[in-house]
């Protein structure tokens, strides 16, 4: 029965799609004897999919399904007519290149490859076969096609071919044929002996593509190779090997490339393979050597416990070691490409001994014979010596001892130095590399970490931005493991003076986390931080943020600064600061946060200096922490930092709310609607209070409100009453609807971290309210036709939910959809008053769901920076002209920013601009945390005066990509997707999720 | 002719070359085949209107583009300081310097310019300065490259020298630093902002003393960056006149700065200074800070010593001397810790402003000389241009390392270098493709073995077939036949030891046809085995084995095959 409903539906949808002209296919194979790349074949397998669909639409309009099939056969006997009509070779291939730009459905597939080899037999130009061979390729990657009926066929061309380019295509073909068939062991040794056959062929062009299909199909399995008769067939590795020594260098970087193409599909590669791969590293090309540095790095990881002879002398090493050193030696490579290579690949090789880790810093300095000590340990020394500030003399860096020559290596084969010659590089690209290798050496290894810093701290001064902001990032990352010393300290400190506002946050983030082991250099960091805070004042925020860290990370170091930095006088009464000047809160941030583990410190601070605490815990308190002061009880009372988290008591009272709101069954309506909205208030000021809970809270008060409202509006009394009442609950009741519509998707998409277990219920939610509307509109709709359609829209709703949650069906016992499948039956074929009486019994009797909670959620937020909204100044432009408003915006907890945040800017006159901005704009300073910096371009008529507009930041969603639909299963019901869309496809809209800022803005008329 | 520079420290005839070692007698021309310019440093082109206008030279002088732009320039300065300052005559005109640079022939990098028939050269970049250059000079497959200076770690301003593996037969470098390793470059760039930035903020004055091209690019592009990150806002100036021309030609040759430059130059040329402006003489007395940079570049005269005098008595100020200073002048002595200078007319200057110290040199260090040898790969090396002691040093590490020779001769002194030249030979297409068709299909990893004559005539060689060869010279062959007996202890009969024999053979060679003929010999291949038995002992049978010249290699495998003896028969 209701398959049958269904149908009606798809025909009636399919009907609409047949009326619009369906566009034209594009052009599909093209001229392409050169479209052979991995992602350009996948992306032309899905060009060859949609197109498939949009054409069998097309030819619906005015064909029978009976009749299609009979063109089909037409279309390779066509084909065939044409290639014997061709008179010369140029003509055929003209034919051929017009044929490939149609596609050919799945069934014509064989058809026209017999009819295209037959021809090819026939074939004397070798331009022709070429395009043939290559158009099988095309035709075997048919989604649906099974090809190995035409393999025996493709092998059989093979044998007589003489041409070198047409041979590559064949088996560039038979490649694709392979991979087709990835579960048929047997026809995979076939073509594997077929390649090996043709190694010997004097073409490189030939020899490459015999390696890489040897590498992409060479059996992996040990058993398998054994059972194989052939004895080509027996050691894959071997034959590829054989070819490392190819003349031709690209058949060498093939040959690599089919090796590591071995490792990747599971081979484990053999040992004997490494020696022939370091011979490769001293190779004359380029591409070769990139390669083989690849595979030695395979190897190392493969095997880096063996131990390898050192050539020159007796002794053994560690394979990882040899190859850290050989790829060290890689990093002074002559092009950069190997150089980039070398240095990305020497991050992830974290067995290598801490020996020889250490060793990749070390660079020996000599002047005239003489050692000389490098700038980093001159720093040192002086440090340690007490005396900061480089001397400055001339020969200040004179050098001291004598070296002994005889031990001066000056071009060491191990990997001495390394990173010093890979962060010195001339291209930037290796200098990148080169920083994020070090990240993630020193991420493995402390002592490497500790050593590595004055190196990084280097690399704050790269002339090129993203090496700076990405040697930052690096220290960053590895700052638990490091202890910054004064001198590095005021290095990184320079820094905070950069023009570029990433640099300087990225400072920030940096300096939020780092360990700094002296007084003097907190105090540093402080004046820095100030002189920073006066040059670019919008740093405000980033930079409390930054001393409230390290104010809570030093707290003994701050300790002796406190009567400095705050002026007090033992004896003189000091005058009492600004209290709105930034660099004031700056800091008392950074005291209060050292005061939060340091009892004694409250001791220190004046009278005026509490009631600026008092002051700023309220204004700014995700900045101050709660303070147990001296004779005053806490000032914040709603949580006590003595309590232990262990027992959370807000999670704890979240969850009992809840648990006592879905225990509500027993009480009346009067008083259900009372304890809703107790709860939903208790949630909302949780959720102000415990930022951590805040987005659980917020997610389960909307939900609760939800509920709320649809009790409301289905309180039976209101419905009770005489018709002409209806208008009064009516509005209620569609007011209701349609915020409950609107909350649902707030929280189906505002929230991260939400599971299916949530989505089903948020869509049950809406699903409620959809109904609601539907029994409000039969209410008020005179007749009974556009009823009919409302209805079955929304029984095709209540079917595809049912399709998308059906896994979870069984944990809504007693829900509204619960009852609502049990009726469904008699549902379809009742009349719409009827289904309408139904539901409005189902809403009324169903149960509220328990809304399960996940372990993380946190709902997205935007923090507009600037514009401010406060200036008074309007913005002065001529009108018809466009400004350019910066917009610089904080974003947490948003998926996908760059698809989903738009900037809105409302005019006074109702006017609404939707701004997209740029995928560049949005930067990721953190997990979960988003920054958009853009340019919004406003412009209007002349005004007369200056008035206010309003520019927030709104979240778009589409449920078509909502969470449901990737989550299901799609292979299982697309194909009725595609010709059924689902009732709530495309719906988009927006969620505003920003306070709106006000700008001032004045368009001029134009001077004459 | 590598270079045509002067000596700086002399003033009379030593300044310039003696050309004489060239030629006593006769033009210069016919003795060159062309002349190459490295880069417009004075002590690399400084003689050149004198060699070819003076001593007479007419063949081509190559140079790169921006090396030829800049270096009259320089000449012509030189000239004007020689001539109109010192008064002296007999040194070569403006004319002259036009006229030489008429004969210069400007080449692209990577570029190969084939000179005349056999002589070709190629540039390659090399840092240093703008426009420096090392040139591939290749004649047939012998091949000399000459670096002239270069520098191997990038810098503010130019790249880091590249060569790709040309396998040069002889590499000639330059080892002004053969004993020093150089620390990284950042450090002191470091230093030298900081220095600059610290005595800015405090309001002082910063004076810079430069020469006017190379290092002074290199400072002002580190500090007008460094401006431009830290939004600084106190000016900057130039000292006008030859500098502010040579600035127009970096600007110009972007193509030969390094990868930051020429990744931004579409947004903004570097070289067009945002923060940096001309300088003017009354500027000196504005209150404020501000950083000068001023020739020359040792305060031995000029403008820079008229600036150090007027700011050397307040200690706020600083002077940076970012080279290094001949004995005798004023920055010298005040790098050497001097704090009362004695000036012309008994003046005494007290200096209380800071002196530093800053070395920016664009030189290869011992590390980046080895570099660019393990780079080229060249068979021999030859060390030019630094002190014999600390050449001995690199050149023992060179031959340690590499195990290629390396030389380092003095002035006037000739060094012989074996080279291993390759010869053409032409092979005729018939017997290559018998060649090749003979055998197992041709295997990369073995080099083949062929035969062929060699036909040297009319100072051709050629690789032909052994029957053409005697056709075209007329001979008539003959054959060379190798014969072999084989002792063989086998006490039965002959046809028996023949038949074990061939069973024998037939066992290992199986590749190669093995007959028994109904003579009663064996053939393989084309040799021939009989057997008879020992006159003297019957149980010995003696084998005869039989087998032209062309079949030595199997012929010799053979004999040596049977002389092991047969295996033992089974019964």
């Amino acid at each position: 029965m209701a398959t049958g409903g269904r149908r009606t539906i798809e025909c009636g949808l399919r009907a609409e799609r047949e009326a619009a002209p369906g566009p034209l296919p594009p052009q599909l194979y093209g001229s392409s004897s050169g479209l052979r790349g991995g992602v350009m074949a996948a992306h032309l397998k899905k060009r060859v999919y949609e197109e498939f669909t949009k054409v069998v639409q097309q030819q619906h309009e005015d064909l029978s399904t009976k009749k299609l099939r009979l063109t089909k056969p037409s279309k390779s006997a066509a084909l065939h007519v044409d290639l014997c009509k061709a008179t010369s070779p140029a003509d055929a291939l003209q034919y051929l290149l017009q044929f490939a730009r149609k596609p050919v459905e799945v069934e014509s597939v064989e058809g026209v490859v017999r009819i295209l080899l037959e021809h090819y037999y026939k074939e004397n130009d070798a331009s022709v076969r070429l395009k043939i061979a290559s158009l099988l390729g095309l035709l075997s990657k048919t989604a649906g096609f099974s090809p190995d009926c035409i393999m025996d066929d493709a092998i059989n061309t093979l044998q007589n071919e003489k041409s070198h380019q047409v041979l590559a295509q064949l088996l560039d073909t038979l490649l694709v044929i392979g991979t087709k068939l990835p579960d048929n062991p047997s026809v995979r040794m076939r073509l594997v002996e077929v390649a090996c056959k043709h190694l010997t062929d004097s073409s490189h062009g030939v020899r490459n593509k015999c390696l890489q299909l040897i590498g992409c199909l060479g059996p992996v399995e040990k058993g398998v190779a054994k059972e194989a008769e052939s004895q080509a067939a027996r050691d894959v590795q071997k034959i590829i090997g054989d070819h490392f020594n190819d003349q031709d260098p690209r058949v060498r970087t093939a040959a690599i490339k089919a090796m590591l193409q071995l490792h990747e599909r599971g081979l484990k590669l053999q040992q004997a393979i490494y020696s022939q791969a370091c011979k490769l590293l001293a190779d004359d090309y380029e591409q070769v050597r990139s390669a083989a540095v690849q595979l030695i790095w395979v190897l190392s990881q493969l095997y880096p416990e063996s131990i390898v002879p050192i050539p020159s002398s007796n002794e053994e090493i560690r394979l990882v070691d040899d190859a850290f050193g050989k790829i060290c030696h890689m990093v002074s490579d002559g092009s950069w490409v190997v150089r980039v290579q070398a240095a990305k690949l020497l991050g992830s090789m974290q067995q290598v001994s801490s020996h020889f880790l250490e060793q990749t810093l070390d660079k020996k300095l000599m002047s005239d014979l003489r050692r000389k000590r490098t700038a980093h340990e001159r720093a040192k020394e002086l440090y340690s010596s007490g005396e900061f500030s480089s001397g400055r003399k001339w020969g200040d860096d004179a050098p001291k001892e004598e070296i002994d020559t005889g031990a001066v290596n000056l071009i060491e084969s191990g990997a001495c130095g390394a990173f010093v010659h890979g962060l010195e590089d001339e291209m930037y690209e290796v200098r990148i590399a080169a920083v994020e290798a070090l990240c993630m050496l020193a991420q493995s290894s402390p002592s490497f970490a500790e050593k590595c810093l004055d190196f990084l701290v280097d690399m704050f001064n790269d002339e090129i931005e993203e090496v700076r902001l990405q040697s930052i990032h690096t220290m960053r990352k590895i700052s638990n493991n490091i202890t910054l010393r004064e001198d590095q300290l005021d290095t990184v400190l320079a820094v905070l003076e950069d023009s570029s506002r990433d640099i300087r946050e990225a400072l920030h983030e940096l300096l939020c986390c780092t360990n700094v082991s002296t007084k003097e250099g907190i105090h540093l960091a402080l004046v820095e931080l100030l002189k920073n805070l006066t040059k670019y004042p919008t740093d405000r925020e980033s930079i409390w943020k930054c001393l409230k860290f390290l104010g809570s990370r030093h707290p003994t170091l701050v300790l002796p600064l406190v009567p400095e930095l705050l002026s007090t006088h033992p004896f003189f009464d000091t005058p009492e600061p600004d209290m709105d000047d930034p660099a004031y809160i700056a800091v008392l941030v950074l005291i209060f946060n050292a005061a939060k583990s340091c009892p004694t410190m409250p001791a220190l601070f004046s009278d005026h200096t509490f009631r600026h605490y008092a002051y700023l815990r309220d204004s700014l308190s995700h900045l101050v922490p709660p303070l147990r002061l001296p004779g005053r009880k806490l000032v914040s009372s709603a949580v006590s930092p003595s309590i232990t988290p262990h027992e959370d008591p807000s999670q704890q009272f979240l969850h009992q709310s809840l648990e006592r709101v879905y225990n509500f069954q027993h009480l009346d309506p009067r008083g259900i609607q009372e304890l809703l909205e107790f709860t939903i208030r208790d949630l909302q000021r949780l959720g102000e209070l415990q930022s951590e809970l805040a987005g659980m809270a917020d997610f389960t008060a909307t939900y609760l409100q939800c509920q709320l409202l649809l009790i409301k509006a289905l309180q039976e009394k209101l419905w009770n009453v005489a018709a002409p009442l209806y208008l009064k609950q009516n509005a209620l009741a569609s007011a209701a609807a349609k915020q409950i519509l609107e909350e649902t998707y707030k929280m189906e998409f505002m929230y991260s971290g939400v599971e299916s277990r949530q989505v089903v219920i948020i869509h049950h939610m809406r699903l409620q309210a959809k109904a609601l509307q539907l029994i409000v509109t039969a209410r008020t709709t005179r007749g009974v036709e556009p009823l009919f359609g409302m209805c079955e829209k929304f029984l095709q709703e209540v079917d595809s939910f049912q399709r998308c949650f059906i896994s979870e069906l069984p944990h809504m016992q007693g829900s509204f959809v619960d009852k609502l499948l049990d009726l469904m039956p008699r549902l379809v074929t009742s009349k719409p008053s009827e289904v309408v009486k139904i539901l409005q019994t189902t809403l009324r009797q169903s149960t509220f769901l328990h809304l399960p909670l996940p372990e993380q959620l946190h709902r997205a937020t935007a923090n507009i920076i600037e514009p401010t909204g406060e200036s008074d100044n309007p913005l002065r432009f001529t009108s018809g002209l466009v400004v350019a408003l910066d917009v610089d915006a904080t974003l947490e907890h948003v998926q996908d920013p760059q698809g989903t945040v738009k900037v809105q800017v409302l005019y006074p006159d109702g006017q609404a601009q939707l701004i997209h901005p740029k995928p560049a704009d949005f930067r990721n300073p953190g997990p979960g945390r988003h920054r958009l910096i853009t340019q919004v371009y406003l412009s209007h008529t002349a005004w007369t005066e200056p008035c206010q507009i309003e520019v927030r930041l709104l979240l778009a969603y589409n449920s078509n990509r909502s969470k449901a639909s990737t989550r299901a299963p799609k292979s299982s019901w697309s194909e009725s997707l595609e010709a059924l869309p689902p009732p709530e496809n495309g719906i988009e809209g927006t969620i505003p999720f920003s306070k709106p800022v006000k700008v001032y803005i004045m368009p001029k008329p134009a001077r004459r | 002719m590598l270079d045509c520079g002067m000596h700086m420290g002399y003033n009379d005839d030593r300044r310039f070359p003696d050309f004489s070692y060239i030629t006593q007698n006769g033009r210069l021309t016919d003795f060159l085949d062309c002349v190459i310019i490295s880069h417009f440093h004075l002590d690399h082109c400084g003689a050149l209107p004198y060699f070819s206008e003076m001593v007479g030279y007419d063949g081509p002088i190559y140079m790169t583009h921006p090396t030829k732009a800049i270096c009259p320039i320089l000449l012509e300065d030189y000239r004007k300081i020689t001539v109109d300052k010192k008064g002296e005559t007999n040194f070569f005109t403006s004319q002259m310097i036009k006229d030489c640079m008429k004969k210069v022939v400007a080449v692209h990098l990577h570029q190969t310019v084939q000179v005349d028939e056999e002589l070709e050269i190629k540039a390659y970049y090399a840092g240093h300065v703008l426009g420096a250059a090392m040139f591939q000079i290749k004649v047939g497959c012998e091949s000399v490259v000459y670096t002239g200076d270069y520098n191997m770690t990038p810098d503010r301003h130019l790249g880091a020298a590249w060569l790709d593996k040309c396998r040069p037969d002889l590499l000639i470098t330059e080892s002004t630093y053969a004993t020093t390793i150089r620390d990284s470059k950042r450090c002191r760039e470091r230093d030298f902002l900081k220095k600059v930035h610290e005595t800015v903020e405090r309001g002082g004055k910063v004076l810079i003393p430069v020469f006017a091209l190379g290092r002074a690019q290199e400072l002002c592009i580190l500090l007008e960056t460094f401006w431009e990150r830290m939004n600084l806002k106190a000016p900057i100036y130039f000292s006008t006149g030859l500098t502010e021309k040579a600035n127009h030609y970096y600007k110009l040759f972007i193509t030969w700065t390094n990868q930051k430059i020429r990744k931004t130059f579409v947004q903004r040329n570097m070289f067009e200074f945002k923060h940096i402006k001309a300088f003017d003489r009354a500027f000196a007395d504005n209150p404020g800070p501000m950083v000068v940079f001023a020739t020359p570049g040792m305060l031995h005269a000029g403008q820079s010593l008229q600036i150090f005098r007027k700011w050397a008595g307040n200690e706020k100020n600083m002077v940076i001397m970012p080279g290094y200073c001949v004995q005798g002048t004023v920055g010298h002595k005040i790098l050497s810790g001097q704090r009362k200078l004695e000036m012309e007319g008994r003046q005494i200057l007290e200096v209380k402003m800071q002196v530093e110290y800053m070395s920016f040199s664009a030189h290869a260090d011992a590390k980046g000389i080895m570099q660019l040898i393990r780079q080229a790969e060249p068979r021999n090396v030859l060390l030019v241009h630094g002190e014999a002691k600390k050449m001995e040093f690199l050149k023992q590490k060179i031959e340690q390392e590499f195990h290629v020779s390396c030389f380092m001769p003095a002035n006037g002194e000739t060094t012989t270098i074996l080279t291993n030249p390759c010869i053409p030979v032409d092979i005729s297409l018939g017997l290559l493709k018998r060649e090749t068709a003979i055998g197992a299909a041709p295997d990369a990893k073995r080099p083949r073995l062929m035969h062929g004559t060699l036909l040297m005539k009319d100072n051709s060689f050629r690789l032909v077939s052994p029957e053409q060869a005697l056709k075209e010279l007329g001979l008539a062959e003959h054959q060379l036949r190798f014969t072999c007996r084989v002792h063989i202890q086998d006490p039965r009969k002959e046809h028996e030891t023949v038949l074990r024999v061939y069973n024998h053979l037939k066992g290992v060679l199986k590749d190669y046809s093995v007959q028994h003929l109904p003579d009663g010999s064996i053939t393989v291949e084309s040799i021939l085995i009989q057997a008879t038995a020992h006159s003297e002992d019957q149980g010995t049978k003696v084998l005869l084995v039989s087998w032209t010249y062309q079949d030595e290699e199997l012929g010799s495998y053979l004999t040596s095959l049977l002389k092991k003896g047969l295996p033992q028969s089974t019964p």
